[in-house]
């Protein structure tokens, strides 16, 4: 069905412009997609993707341009009347009510009143004949990731769309998990379906699509055909110039264990939070551990418990250079040693409307000695949030400004800076490159393996197999609360982390003390 | 082919950073919005709005004995903001002021009531030490709810003002009431020694006063300069990153809590052995209830809340003045208490947005 | 029959001391279920009993007096919806301001009508049904208002969980931006719901001045609006336990007022404590299971929307 350039585009798009204040996002951008086409929409996070889907979903209007639908021009004031054509869509952060069931959640997406037997038993039709078995009584915030997104797939199928936008779909599966859902897309792509597909996840545009569009900083930057491109000219198209791949260093086997953990369990103490189930690992000194997962298995919990936010029952259950930290709290650990980069960078990692002087102050204030007999040393903390922002290269006006005015590469270079100019003896890291742009992710990358070279231990908990494989010595998995035991990155294949990731398989393997010891 | 672009609209858009012009900028538009609403309000009482505003704002400032009374009206509004603000900023929404006020009033007394004969210096001390104790304990309740069974504050410490109130009425129509007093609902009237020292003789203005700027003074410095401060703020702004930090949250609910309760009970503890000099039914006018548009109106600032607590003084004086000359109904103090906090509130968005006119168009295609 | 007679007046008064809470309580549910907390109930019922007093004695129509109420209700509602909707303030703030603003507004647009006497709101008399022993004046006998908040219970009840629009008012409280991102008006739907909740509290405040004790007197609410606030965390935001808590508490006002009527020997001020102290001790019993709260209460409740992008 794909490429039959001479009929009519399913949808076009010209000229397309949006800006926000200081920044455009958009800008005329043009766009052509063929009935049963999977077309892929390619950039870095900020390159202007969501943006323009939004567009065509009507959830913004553009400032300029034009949107062509089956060859005749139309305005799509909010999603309703883009529903009402033909165009559906499948957010990144889903957009479901957590509190309410399948059936409920499925009627909100849809217009007009919904009979809600009906309902049900056409989302269970749906759902079967496409692959995406869903029960439609069952709450969503039982739900996995998973399926949630079929959730989401399922609502717009029911409305028979003749263009469904996916955003970022992949980031949240497990690779069987996504190969399953590219069958169902090239299945709606036989049925004359339009797909446009974001990512920026080569290998699956590779894979998947017969078009690409990339963008680049808000502009439109090439057309292609992504089979007859190698991944290395379509990452090149998308971030403009040769990226520098992170400077592995050798890995030390040797280095003794600076953090050790045994059977750590916790339960967790929010509703429909993960339980963690006897975990163990070690990190040693000169290594890098990653810790790959699908979000939701228990890496919050287990980030929390090795930053002392939570607090564990047994002091002996978390070990740092031989010393039990269980039960202390985040403060006793960061004097021990014990550095953390949270993975929310706003709110979380920092105060976002406090200056990056006081957010500086925030972890460091202990290690460095910025308190003076009780007061704060204003001269002090100054100077160390400087001597972060000079060598972490944080573009910022100056120091007395807030965290939220800073993008989001240039924060969590601020953030892991504070962190690495404690000289940690253990950094524990969490999604370090998340909504990054590439050249802060690099420069992350960098730093993290510095300071592992130093002679620090470093651990990485991150979604993205990508960045575990390009600087991870070893990698565990983990999933609904377990951990797999940690393999060394020779040892491991994308499939494999990808099966454990999943959950059911190999859990036969999880670390007993006497595996990794 | 045409496509019509957004209509004309007002839009509303984050700033990249908080406006610190705004901040200091706001209140005083606030004032502004809220003179030019007086007008009206005014206008339609039938009373002509400058001389109503004259009333209202200068007047009340013609003797020293009246500027004075300023201090003495803004004395336990200062002390009681100061102490709401600490917990605004980390947000605990303690609003029972006005009870830990009266329970301060309660227990600071109660040394005087059962010691009447005492002429020691240190009965005074004592009497505010039990005062802040009281205010203490009595917004300690709220806290351990808080903490404890998470029963939220706002509700808990505004029940325990009715409760305070009764308790007062209890004391003060039995145990407490004067035998020599007519039978009146009121309690003897404080000793010398029992009495803030006057500050300027002529006046009413009297030591609390200078608590209430020793308190300004003091959460000034605690809030720019210390970690505890620090930590209140962190733990208002961003509670997760309070717990990244290794703040505790229920520590810092604990310590604003009775911090408002302390002063609020001094503010309580200084009206009856200040300007009141007695135990009476009623110990204040809602200055409980007023500290809270103080402290908004003041940035939750203590430096800001000092004038606020000055200006909104000046409503409460004001209001009798205008009452007095102009036949006012003294309900207008309220209302105009009320828009100022409404405006200031409303003015807020400037801090954190700009408007931006949005401004159709037309795009025409080639 | 005659041993029970004193049950009947005291079964009376309970249903007159708990319609205001009914009403305040069920009005602010909607609110809340829209993810919008307004603490300005005690400030929307003072304006709203004050309005619909003047309204009363000016016109003596008591239809008017109790649209009036709701009016004004539902115009402070609108304000606080200016504020916290459109200009984006902090709600618990704007609540507070609401209920301070309220205070000063109705003592100033009541004090010339202070300590004027009315006619109580007039109760139904069927001839033959009202008269019934026990049942009669129970349920055949009361004012309109009583039996319309009821009907609002109910009507409530139905909307929410029966309803398109009742499905989408919990969408919205419980995701703003999930329901923002599928094209509902988040802004306009919480205005319907805050006003309808200040439409509620204005007439529950008029059964106050109307009905309760027919006058006008400064704060006459006394923390209604608050208990009203904490009602709803007793129900877990269920219409049903609205009702159901609204009795309990009319039950523990009258309890005392009839201790104090019988001379019990504990002083009056110790019984007025009761109702306050009720409202602590459920507060604290409810919440006490933390987990169980934030399963029942609306996602989004007392948060910001700004549709940023």
């Amino acid at each position: 069905m794909n490429g039959n350039e001479g009929g009519t585009p399913q949808l076009e798009l010209r000229g397309i412009t949006k800006a926000y204040p200081g920044c455009l996002a958009n800008d005329h951008i043009d766009l052509k997609i063929m009935p049963g086409e999977i077309h892929a929409l390619l950039g870095e996070n900020g390159a202007g993707k969501s943006t323009l889907v939004k567009t065509i979903y009507g959830v913004l209007q553009a400032d300029e341009g034009e949107i062509i639908w089956a060859g005749s021009p139309v305005t799509i004031p909010n999603p309703h009347t883009a529903r009402k054509i033909g165009i559906g869509m499948v957010f990144q952060h889903f957009s479901l009510f957590e509190a309410m069931t399948v059936t409920e959640n499925i009627a909100l997406g849809m217009s007009g009143r919904q009979d809600m037997k009906i309902l049900e038993r056409d989302i269970i039709e749906v759902s079967n004949s496409y692959g995406l078995p869903l029960e439609p009584n069952r709450q969503v915030h039982t739900l996995s990731v998973g399926e949630k997104q079929r959730i989401e797939i399922v609502r717009c199928l029911l409305q028979k769309p003749k263009l469904l936008i996916m955003d970022e779909p992949t980031s949240v599966l497990t690779p069987q998990e996504a190969e399953k859902m590219f069958e169902t897309l090239r299945r709606l792509s036989g049925e004359g379906v339009s797909i446009l597909y974001i990512s920026h996840k080569l290998d699956e545009i590779k894979e998947l699509c017969h078009k690409a569009t990339i963008l680049r900083g808000g502009k439109y930057i090439s057309e292609c055909d992504p089979t007859k491109e190698t991944a290395k000219s379509l990452a090149e198209m998308m971030i403009g110039t040769n990226l520098r791949a992170p400077e592995h260093h050798e890995t030390a086997n040797g280095g003794p264990i600076r953090l050790k953990v045994r059977d750590l369990s916790i339960d967790a103490d929010v509703e429909f939070g993960v339980n963690l189930n006897a975990i163990n690992f070690d990190v040693r000194s000169g290594e890098i551990f990653g810790i790959a997962g699908v979000a939701g298995n228990g890496q919050i919990e287990l980030l929390s418990a090795l930053s002392g936010e939570t607090i564990c029952r047994n002091p002996d259950t978390i070990m740092l250079d031989g010393k039990p930290i269980g039960r202390l709290g985040p403060n006793p650990r960061r004097d021990l040693g014990l550095a953390f980069v949270p993975e929310d960078r706003l709110g979380h990692g920092s105060v976002p409307e406090m200056l990056l002087t006081e957010n500086a102050f925030l972890s460091g204030y202990s290690r460095m000695a910025l308190l003076n007999g009780g007061f704060i040393n204003n001269s002090s903390t100054a100077e160390y949030a400087s001597e972060i922002v000079k060598e972490f290269d944080v573009r910022t006006p100056g120091i007395h400004h807030t965290a939220s005015s800073l993008s989001g590469g240039n924060l969590q270079k601020f953030i892991v800076g504070r962190e690495v100019l404690q000289k940690p003896g253990i950094l524990i890291v969490a999604h370090p490159t998340w909504g990054v742009d590439a050249g802060a992710a690099a420069f992350i990358h960098q730093t993290l393996i510095d300071l592992a070279e130093a002679g620090a231990a470093v651990l990485v908990v991150s979604q993205d197999l990508d960045e575990l494989f390009a600087i991870s010595d070893r990698i565990a998995v983990i999933a609904e609360g377990r951990l797999s035991v940690g393999r060394e990155l020779n040892e491991i294949t994308i499939e494999e982390i990808g099966l454990l990731m999943g959950g059911t398989h190999g859990m036969g393997e999880t670390a007993g003390a006497a595996d990794v010891a | 082919m045409k496509l019509r672009g957004p209509p004309m609209l007002l839009k509303i858009e984050k700033r990249a950073e908080y406006s610190k012009t705004m901040v200091y900028l706001t209140p005083i538009i606030a004032l502004v919005l809220t003179v030019l609403s007086s007008i009206v309000l005014f206008e339609s009482l039938g009373v002509n709005p400058i001389e109503a505003l004259y009333q209202f704002f200068i007047a009340p400032l013609d003797t020293k004995y009246e500027f004075s009374e300023l201090f003495v009206k803004a004395t336990p509004l200062i002390l009681c903001a100061i102490g709401l603000s600490v917990g605004f900023r980390a947000n605990v929404w303690n609003i029972g002021a006005e009870g830990q006020l009266t329970m301060g009033a309660i227990v600071g007394s109660s040394l005087f009531i059962y010691f009447p004969e005492t002429d020691s210096i240190f009965l005074l001390p004592a009497m505010i030490v039990m005062g802040a104790l009281g205010g203490a304990a009595w917004a300690a309740i709220p806290a351990f709810f808080k903490t404890r069974f998470n029963a939220n504050e706002i509700l808990t410490s505004l029940m325990l003002v009715y409760v305070a109130l009764l308790i007062l009425s209890l004391l003060i129509h039995g145990p407490w009431r004067d035998p020599a007093g007519f039978n009146f609902p009121e309690s003897e009237t404080f000793s010398d020694s029992a009495s803030m020292p006057i500050l300027i003789s002529g006046t009413r203005m009297h030591f609390g006063t200078l608590m209430a700027l020793l308190a300004v003074f003091g959460a000034w410095i605690m809030m720019a300069r210390t970690l505890i401060g620090f930590q209140v703020k962190v733990i208002g702004e961003a509670p997760r990153a309070g717990g990244y930090a290794g703040f505790s949250r229920k520590k810092i609910i604990w310590f604003t809590l009775l911090f408002a309760g302390a002063l609020s009970g001094i503010a309580g503890l200084s009206e009856v052995s200040g300007p009141i000099g007695q135990v009476v039914p009623s110990i204040s006018p809602g200055y409980g209830f007023t500290a809270i548009i103080v402290a908004f109106l003041g940035r939750l600032h203590p430096v800001g809340i000092f004038f606020a607590g000055l200006l909104m003084a000046l409503t409460y004086l004001g209001g009798e003045t205008a009452q007095i000359n102009l036949g006012l109904p003294v309900a207008v103090t309220g209302v105009f208490q009320g828009m100022v906090l409404f405006f200031l509130l409303a003015c807020d968005v400037l801090v954190h947005y700009r408007f931006r006119l949005n401004i159709a168009r037309k795009v025409t295609s080639q | 029959m005659s041993g029970f007679d004193w049950v009947v007046p005291i079964i009376l008064t309970v249903i007159t001391a708990a319609t205001p809470l009914v009403f305040a309580g069920i009005g602010e549910l909607v609110t809340e279920k829209s993810g919008v907390l307004n603490l300005g109930v005690e400030g929307m019922m003072l304006v709203g009993a004050v309005s619909g007093f003047i309204t009363a004695l000016v016109t003596g129509n008591y239809f008017l007096a109790v649209g009036a109420a709701a009016l004004a209700g539902a115009i402070m509602a609108f304000l606080f919806g200016v504020l916290t909707l459109s200009l984006m303030a902090n709600q618990v703030a704007t609540g507070l301001a609401l209920t301070l603003f309220g205070v000063g507004l109705s003592a100033l647009m009541g004090q010339e009508f202070v300590g004027e006497p009315i006619a109580a709101l007039s109760k139904l008399n069927i001839t033959g049904l009202s008269d019934l022993p026990f049942i009669g004046p129970i349920i055949f006998g009361q004012d309109v208002l009583v039996y319309l908040s009821f009907v609002m219970v109910a009507l409530v009840s139905w909307l929410l969980y029966k309803t398109k629009a009742g499905l989408i008012l919990r969408a919205v409280g419980d995701s703003h931006d999930a329901a923002h991102s599928i094209g509902y008006p988040v802004i306009a739907i919480r205005y319907l719901a805050v006003m309808f909740g200040g439409a509620m509290s204005g007439i529950g405040g008029a059964y106050l001045s109307l009905a309760y004790t027919p006058m006008w007197a400064e704060n006459m609410t006394a923390g209604r609006g608050w208990i009203a606030l904490a009602l709803i965390v007793f129900a877990t935001w269920k219409p049903g336990l609205v009702l159901v808590g609204a009795y309990m508490f009319g039950g523990i006002t009258i309890l005392q007022l009839h201790a104090q009527a019988a001379g019990l020997n504990v002083p009056s001020q110790v019984l007025s404590m009761l109702p306050y102290l009720a409202t602590i001790l459920v507060l604290v019993l409810i919440s006490k299971d933390e987990s169980r709260i934030r399963k029942h209460a609306p996602a989004c409740i007392g948060k910001i929307f700004h549709p940023a992008a």
